[in-house]
Formats: C-alpha cells, sequence, structure tokens
C-alpha cells in the first residue's frame, strides 16, 4: 500500500496541505540559495554597486579581489591552519575514540559501565564555561599561542560523542568472531584493528562528518588561545580580516566566499555521507 | 592457576592500553576544568592570583551585586529567548518539514539536500554575511523597498528591541535544517505497518500524526530538545560576530557566554579579569546545562512508548 504524499493522488483537501507544503518549502529554499547568489555576484562589484543597485548582475568578472584576498590578505594560509588542525585533530578523535571505545564495550570487568558513563558526561558538559581552568592549563602547559592546544582540546571535545557512537556500532560485533580470531592467535589489538575497525566503518564515517564539521568551523577556541595572525584558522581568520575592511564591501563578500564555498562544493558532491553524519550522532 | 592469573593480568593491561589514552584526555580537558572551576568559584582573585576562601561570596557578587545581578539576569532572559524562539520556529518547522519529507513529497529529495546546506557553514561566515545584509543600507531593506514595502524597514541589528531577534532567526536560517533531517530519518525508521493499519482503519491524517507517528518520535525529540537547551546556553559565536562582545546595542542581546567572555578576559568594567565570580558563572552555566537537561530527558522519557 502506498502511503507516500503525492500531490496527483492527493485528494482536495490533502492537495490544499500539499500545496502549503511545497510553499513554506520552496519559500524557504530561496531564503536558503538567494543570499548566497548574492553573496557571490556581490564578491565581484564594488561597494557603491553592491549598495545601489544589491540586486543587479556585476557589470563584469574579475578574479582580482580573490586573488587579494586568498594570496595578498593570505586566506591561504588561514585555509592550510584550518586543514591541519581538522585532519590532525580528527585522526587522534578516531583513534582515541575507538580504542576506548573498544575498552568499554568489548570486555567484561567491573566499572566498565563507570568509565563509559565518565565519557559520555562530557556530551553534556559545555566545554565553553571551562575556559577559565582552560586557559590555566593551556599556559601551564606552556601551550598558548599554537595549533597543539587547539587540536588537544578538539581531541578532548570530541571523544564523547565517539565513544558513544562507536561503542554502540562495536556492541554489535558478535562474540563468536572475536573469539574465533583469539584462537587463531590474535592479539588484543589485532582483533581491535584488523576485526572489529574494518566492520564498523560505517561508524567511522558517521563520527568524522559528526566531529570534523564543527572543528572546521570551530570560533571559539582558536578566538582565545591564538594570537599571532600566521597561526589562524579561517573562522578567525575572517575575523580578523573583516574587522580591518568594514568600509570595503566587494572584499568582504570575497573573503565570506572564500570561506563559504569550499564547504560547499565539498557538500554537494558527497550530501548523502554529510546528511548522514551530522544526523547520525542524533538518531544513532 | 598461575596462567589464569596472568591471563586475568594481560586482559586488565589490555583494557588500561585501550582506555587510559581518551580517558587521560577527557579527564585533563573536561572534567579538570569542571573541577576547577567549582573550586576557582570559591575564592577570591586578584588577577590570575587565588587569595582567600570565600565560600559562596562570589555567587552572591553574581546574583545580587551591582552591576553583575543586572547584566546577568539581562544575560540569561536573553538565552530563554533564544531557546523559546528555537523551539517554536525551528523545531516546529523541522517537525513540519521533515514528516512531509519523509512522507515522499515531491521533490523531497532535493529539498532535503538544500535545507541541509547552511548547516554545514561556520557560524561566523553566516554571521558576518547576514549582518551585511542587515545593515540599514543591506539587502534586506533594499528588498522592503523594491517591494514598496518601505514601513517595514528596520535598523535590524541596531535596534535593541528586536536586535536579539534578528540574530537568533539568522540562526534559525542555519540550523532548520539539521532538526528537519533528524525528524525526517527518526521517521523513515518506524515500522510502516502502523500507519498502513491506521489508514486502513480510516484515521485521518492529523490523528496519524499526533496519535502514532508523534508518540513514537519521541526519542528524537528527547535529542533535538536536549542539543537545543545546551546550544541556547552556549550562544557566543552569533553574538560576537553579528553584535560584537559587548552584546551591542547598549547590552540587549547579551547571553550568558558573551558575559562570561568578558568577565573572565577583563573587559568587563576594569580590564582585569574578574576570575572568582567568572568561574562562578562558569559553574551557573555547568548546572543549568545538566539540571535543564535532566529535567527534560526525564519529562519526556515518560511519554515515550514502545511499538
Amino acid at each position: 500500500m502506498n502511503i507516500d504524499f503525492h500531490i496527483k493522488k492527493a485528494k482536495s483537501t490533502k492537495k490544499l496541505t500539499l500545496i502549503f507544503t511545497f510553499f513554506m518549502m520552496f519559500v524557504y529554499v530561496i531564503i536558503i540559495l538567494y543570499p548566497l547568489f548574492n553573496m557571490v555576484i556581490s564578491s565581484f562589484k564594488s561597494t557603491r554597486d553592491i549598495i545601489r543597485y544589491p540586486f543587479a548582475l556585476p557589470e563584469s568578472i574579475s578574479f582580482k579581489s580573490y586573488y587579494t584576498v586568498w594570496i595578498e590578505k593570505k586566506f591561504y594560509n588561514y585555509f592550510i591552519n584550518s586543514v591541519i588542525v581538522t585532519s590532525v585533530s580528527m585522526l587522534f578523535v578516531v583513534l582515541l575514540g575507538s580504542m576506548a571505545s573498544f575498552g568499554v564495550s568489548r570486555y567484561q570487568y567491573k566499572g566498565n559501565t563507570f568509565l563509559y558513563m565518565l565519557f559520555l558526561s562530557g556530551i553534556m558538559l559545555p566545554l565553553k564555561a571551562a575556559l577559565i581552568p582552560l586557559y590555566m592549563i593551556i599556559n601551564k602547559l606552556g601551550l598558548s599561542n599554537s595549533l597543539t592546544c587547539i587540536i588537544l582540546i578538539n581531541i578532548a571535545s570530541g571523544l564523547p560523542s565517539t565513544v558513544f557512537i562507536l561503542s554502540g556500532f562495536m556492541r554489535t560485533f558478535p562474540k563468536d568472531l572475536e573469539y574465533a580470531a583469539r584462537i587463531d592467535g590474535c592479539s588484543d589489538w589485532r582483533i581491535y584493528w584488523n576485526v572489529v575497525m574494518p566492520v564498523v566503518i560505517p561508524g567511522v564515517a558517521i563520527v568524522t562528518i559528526y566531529n570534523a564539521v564543527p572543528i572546521w568551523n570551530d570560533f571559539f577556541f582558536p578566538l582565545v588561545f591564538i594570537q599571532s595572525d600566521a597561526l589562524r584558522t579561517l573562522p578567525v581568520g575572517l575575523n580578523s580580516f573583516i574587522g580591518q575592511y568594514k568600509t570595503d564591501w566587494g572584499l568582504m563578500f570575497t573573503g565570506l566566499s572564500i570561506s563559504i564555498i569550499p564547504m560547499l562544493l565539498l557538500y554537494l558532491s558527497m550530501s548523502n555521507q554529510f546528511i548522514r553524519g551530522m544526523t547520525g550522532g542524533a538518531i544513532k | 592457576m598461575r596462567i589464569q592469573k596472568t591471563k586475568k593480568q594481560q586482559k586488565y593491561f589490555w583494557i588500561a592500553f585501550f582506555i587510559t589514552p581518551g580517558l587521560l584526555m577527557v579527564f585533563v580537558f573536561i572534567l579538570l576544568p569542571l573541577f576547577m572551576s567549582m573550586f576557582n568559584s570559591m575564592f577570591d582573585w586578584n588577577n590570575y592570583n587565588r587569595l582567600g576562601f570565600i565560600g559562596l561570596n562570589n555567587f552572591k557578587t553574581l546574583f545580587t551585586g551591582y552591576y553583575y545581578s543586572e547584566r546577568f539576569f539581562n544575560a540569561i532572559q536573553n538565552n530563554l529567548k533564544w531557546f523559546v524562539m528555537t523551539m517554536l520556529i525551528q523545531n516546529v518547522f523541522g517537525l513540519y518539514f521533515g514528516y512531509m519529507l519523509s512522507r515522499r513529497i515531491n521533490g523531497s529529495e532535493v529539498f532535503k539536500r538544500i535545507f541541509f546546506i547552511p548547516v554545514l557553514f561556520s557560524i561566523t561566515a553566516v554571521g558576518f554575511l547576514w549582518g551585511l545584509y542587515l545593515k540599514p543600507n543591506g539587502l534586506i531593506n533594499s528588498f522592503l523597498a523594491l517591494i514598496n514595502a518601505e514601513h517595514l524597514q528596520r535598523a535590524w541589528l541596531g535596534d535593541g528591541k528586536i536586535a536579539t531577534y534578528t540574530i537568533i532567526l539568522v540562526n534559525i536560517w542555519r540550523w532548520t535544517g539539521f532538526p528537519t533531517l533528524v525528524f525526517m530519518s527518526s521517521v523513515d525508521a518506524l515500522p510502516i505497518e502502523n500507519i498502513e493499519a491506521a489508514y486502513i482503519d480510516g484515521a485521518n491524517e492529523l490523528n496519524i500524526f499526533f496519535k502514532i507517528v508523534l508518540p513514537l518520535i519521541v526519542p528524537a525529540i528527547t535529542t533535538i530538545t536536549v542539543l537545543t537547551i545546551i546550544g541556547s546556553l552556549n550562544v557566543f559565536e552569533q553574538v560576537y560576530v553579528m553584535a560584537g562582545v559587548d552584546g551591542q546595542p547598549n547590552y540587549s542581546t547579551d547571553t550568558i557566554c558573551t558575559l562570561f567572555y568578558r568577565t573572565a578576559f577583563g573587559t568587563y568594567d576594569s580590564s582585569s579579569p574578574v576570575i572568582g565570580v567568572g568561574s562562578a558563572m562558569s559553574v551557573i552555566i555547568y548546572l543549568l546545562t545538566f539540571f535543564f537537561s535532566i529535567t527534560s530527558i526525564s519529562w519526556l522519557q515518560k511519554k515515550e512508548v514502545e511499538i
């Protein structure tokens, strides 16, 4: 039986509901897409034209402002920093997170529920509130104004959700297969790395996207801990850039386009993975 | 016996090997700061030098001290606005869109992909982008002029009465796709037989939604509610980017996290960090997050039904 809502098969009241829904969704689509479109066209215009003719297309397409922002204003540098921070953080989030998940989900011992809860407690503790002690700890470790401290904080903040999601996946791995591997002489490390990990790759994919997107976008901790321009990540680089060019709207729109378009392209090329990853943490 | 013992030792070695590195990270950067905040909040501070123990005096200053209490309750009120508006607009639309998408209305595949686009953008970029559009001579007011609705033009971020709502709406613009897709996939996961059976019994659409679907997706509603609580108490970037760290104009968009940031980094009034009251504030943020999350989880859990 078909319970899908298709407009052709619908009766009149249902048809009205559907038309209303289409209208609302269509409006939201416009509200999402037009500002992005306008951002890109504005990046090719002068400040004066943006204010006087905000809806007009640019008279000519010149990538001069893109060159200015990317090379002279060092966005390439911010971009590289963001790539380093995100990839190193994610490497350790996945490694340490999957190891911890293996430790709490594949062994029977007193206190494993307690350890599991200890990891999970981080989900409900807002890390922003930890700002003052984090500042003290980072200073004590001599790590302020470095990418390392941002990476360490990212790893810690990524672990709770990773343990939550991955131990869910690992629990479903059959005990019998583990015993079989043990009888074949596999060490615990081999069981973790060569037997269980390949099976939970879908979970790893979810965890990666669930954590990488917020890490890539993180503003708060780089803002607090990074002072030198050479170490800024993209969001804080954008912040200081916009602070300097408050009156040059064309350049600001270029900076925004450069910050937004790479993520947009990545999303369009693998939207299903992004959607599954971002919502995967919420529905397990 | 001996062999068994070493086997047991081996097992505990491996458990420690797998768990310790991650646990260490969580301990140093998440749990230790929690305890340090509680500890620090009970001392008097001069910059970063800890002075004497003063019990709950920092909390008293926060709640009753001349400037602090005014700012603090002003900020808390704004966090409450964030929560209510997000629940009413973002999550209700999320539920509505998510349910309709899960019923595979025409074009649902395209809609869901587009709805999710802004979720992935950094809030800084989104905030600056809309900050430009919402300027007095920006895109929004130009659009209102274009459709002959000049009387609706506002100083969207400059008028203290509406600035908070403007920023909340921008945030809703960014996030609606998230609850939409969470609700969509949780409805998708329901056994289709239940809905089919109701159809055969001749139940109407509204009844199917409210009596059958809604009770079954309470776990997803719980998740979204808790995430909204945590998000509303953690609002910082949105305000920082669109209204500055002071929550301009005249603190009207201030939230507990921007106030906390100013207190912790000394842009509050004296230009030196106020660690004592700042720590008290962070304890309050922890407590509020914890209390409201637990309350809403237990309240919603009572409404859960098994299939």
